[in-house]
């Protein structure tokens, strides 16, 4: 079967419920298919521990790692618990912590995102849920060790670039990257919900168009039928651009990544300049 | 009167309700905390605040700028940078809705930046309209903002932003969202260069813009009454499913929280400000 014909003739919308597919791979199923001894670090030291936002130690071949994402579950049960993979301020606090920790070991990090967002709720706002995403983004430029970023599902607005900014950012074919949710973008733009499939397609969500716009540098396959249709050559498929980036950027220096990582979102933007109009005053 | 008058249904006077009284336009302007009516040049002489309940009004852009700033002396920079349909959005309602906006607040973009003196010191300032597409940061909005951080850089200023927005503009998709990384990978530089920057939360302040360069203030300081968090209160109680406490996430709250370092009223901001710089500046060279 021809991979790209199928996945080409998925419209954006499509493309939105495979990345919700209950059976999609999770951050979970990255962790325990692609390291080694995996060891689960928790707290922020600050508040509590978000089981949203799971993070830990781990080997990725013969490198060691350390390893965060968005911690949805498999069932509705293990959901309520690890609330979706909406974070509280604590777990964007879990992954600075984790971030800093291998910038001290020189280790590399790996994110992953799979999110339909920070969680909008009132602990949340109480803790800071602003200033925690804020502070990651902030920071994440600073941390001296390689950073990689991997979109496996859903990249949901500021829920996602808390834990998003890194030296590379990779997505799978089928993932999607929004500043808002389909559905609550044609909440506010046409007052109805159901406008969705016309929000998913004008807001330019897909692996596809964010390599277009620049704003993702690689996408990673997927099987035919979508990524849980056959969790293996989902693995190898992220194991495999996982390791080839990795070795590309831990082989620059760290000023030149660092560098690098500050440009490349420096250079993101679209618009006219238009001199003439200068200096009102 | 008519002897058919006693059988008519009609009130024998009329009653006003407060809410329904006429005013004459540009003359009097009604606070819509405490309904007191308060003549224009005395709200304008009091910098938009109601003279009986102190209810900070809104302002646009050039009101703002202009309470702030010395002599009203202002230089703007980057005022040339317009937006475009990049993705494209649906059609070309964005365009619309840009051509609309333009029109009503006769500014080019959702925030004003550039170059002014606040209590004779030099400073850098950018103001957020919340006329002109809810405030909201998109290409030309994260550029300005970026730029006026790397001005203070080369130029060693302080840099004022007041904010007043919903967030991340969704008519141009990623390329809004990625503005957050962008003006905040500027700021990272600029504090690393001992910058001064002083983030003003003015209502409301919220989302993608508090979620990034807004929240992260070397000094914070709310307007009295502004909505300050991350998600919009509608949107929070979708999710939980209860009613939100009176003055939830109001700047009362946010500093109570410990996500604020004071909350100033619009008479004080010009001075509390001058005050803070010239500490800064002060600092070891």
């Amino acid at each position: 079967m021809d991979n790209e014909t199928e996945v080409r003739n998925l419209t954006a919308w499509e493309k939105v419920q495979l990345s919700r597919h209950p059976q999609r791979p999770l951050t979970i199923d990255y962790i325990e298919n692609l390291f080694d001894d995996f060891i689960e670090l928790h707290g922020d030291r600050l508040y509590g521990d978000d089981p949203a936002l799971i993070g830990g130690l781990g080997i990725l071949g013969d490198m060691g790692v350390v390893v965060f994402g968005h911690n949805k579950g498999k069932n509705i049960k293990e959901n309520i618990n690890k609330n979706f993979g909406m974070p509280h301020p604590e777990g964007y606090r879990k992954a600075l912590r984790l971030m800093r920790l291998a910038e001290r070991w020189n280790l590399p990090v790996i994110s992953f995102i799979d999110t339909p967002g920070a969680y909008p709720g009132i602990g949340a706002e109480e803790r800071g849920q602003a200033e925690a995403i804020g502070r990651n983004i902030l920071e994440a430029f600073e941390i001296r060790t390689p950073i990689l970023v991997v979109v496996i599902g859903e990249g949901g607005s500021g829920g996602a670039l808390g834990i998003g900014v890194g030296d590379r950012v990779l997505m799978l074919k089928n993932a999607v990257y929004s500043v808002i949710s389909p559905e609550g973008c044609a909440a506010i733009i046409w007052k109805d919900s159901k406008q969705a499939e016309k929000a998913a397609e004008s807001l330019k969500l897909t692996a596809q168009d964010l390599f277009r716009l620049n704003i993702i540098d690689e996408i990673i396959p997927e099987p035919p039928g979508g990524a849980h249709t056959d969790m293996m050559a989902t693995m190898n498929s992220v194991k495999n651009s996982i390791l080839k980036n990795l070795e590309e950027i831990c082989s620059k220096d760290l000023d030149t990544l660092l560098e690098e990582r500050h440009q490349k979102v420096r250079r993101i933007g679209v618009f006219e300049e238009k001199p003439g109009a200068e200096g009102r005053s | 009167m008519h002897i058919s008058d006693w059988f008519s249904r009609k009130p024998k006077y009329a009653v006003l309700k407060p809410e329904k009284r006429e005013i004459p336009e540009g003359l009097w302007t009604r606070c819509p905390k405490c309904l007191e009516i308060i003549y224009n040049k005395e709200l304008e002489r009091n910098l938009k605040v109601c003279t009986k309940c102190g209810y900070h009004f809104k302002l646009n852009a050039w009101e703002r700028i202009f309470q702030l700033v010395d002599n009203k002396e202002f230089y703007e920079l980057d005022g040339y940078l317009e937006s475009v349909d990049a993705l494209p959005f649906d059609d070309g309602i964005y365009i619309d809705k840009l051509k609309e906006d333009r029109e009503k607040t006769g500014l080019t973009e959702a925030i004003v930046t550039g170059k002014g003196k606040l209590e004779g010191f030099d400073i850098l300032l950018g103001v957020f309209d919340f006329g002109f597409i809810g405030g909201s940061m998109a290409s030309v909005v994260g550029e300005k903002v970026t730029r006026l951080f790397e001005y203070g850089v080369k130029e060693q200023l302080p840099v004022i932003i007041v904010t007043a927005t919903g967030g991340a503009r969704m008519y141009e998709g990623m390329l809004s969202l990625m503005q957050m990384a962008k003006t905040n990978a500027a700021l990272g530089r600029y504090r690393k260069n001992r910058g001064l920057f002083i983030s003003i939360l003015a209502d409301p302040s919220t989302a993608g813009v508090m979620a990034s360069f807004a929240s992260q203030g070397d000094v914070i300081i709310a307007e009295p009454g502004a909505l300050i968090g991350f998600a919009g209160p509608r949107v929070i109680e979708q999710t939980i499913k209860e009613k939100l406490p009176e003055g939830f996430q109001s700047s009362e709250f946010v500093f109570q929280h410990g996500m604020v370092d004071m909350i100033v009223d619009r008479n004080r901001l010009k001075s509390v400000l001058g005050r803070i710089i010239k500490i800064w500046i002060m600092k070891q060279k």
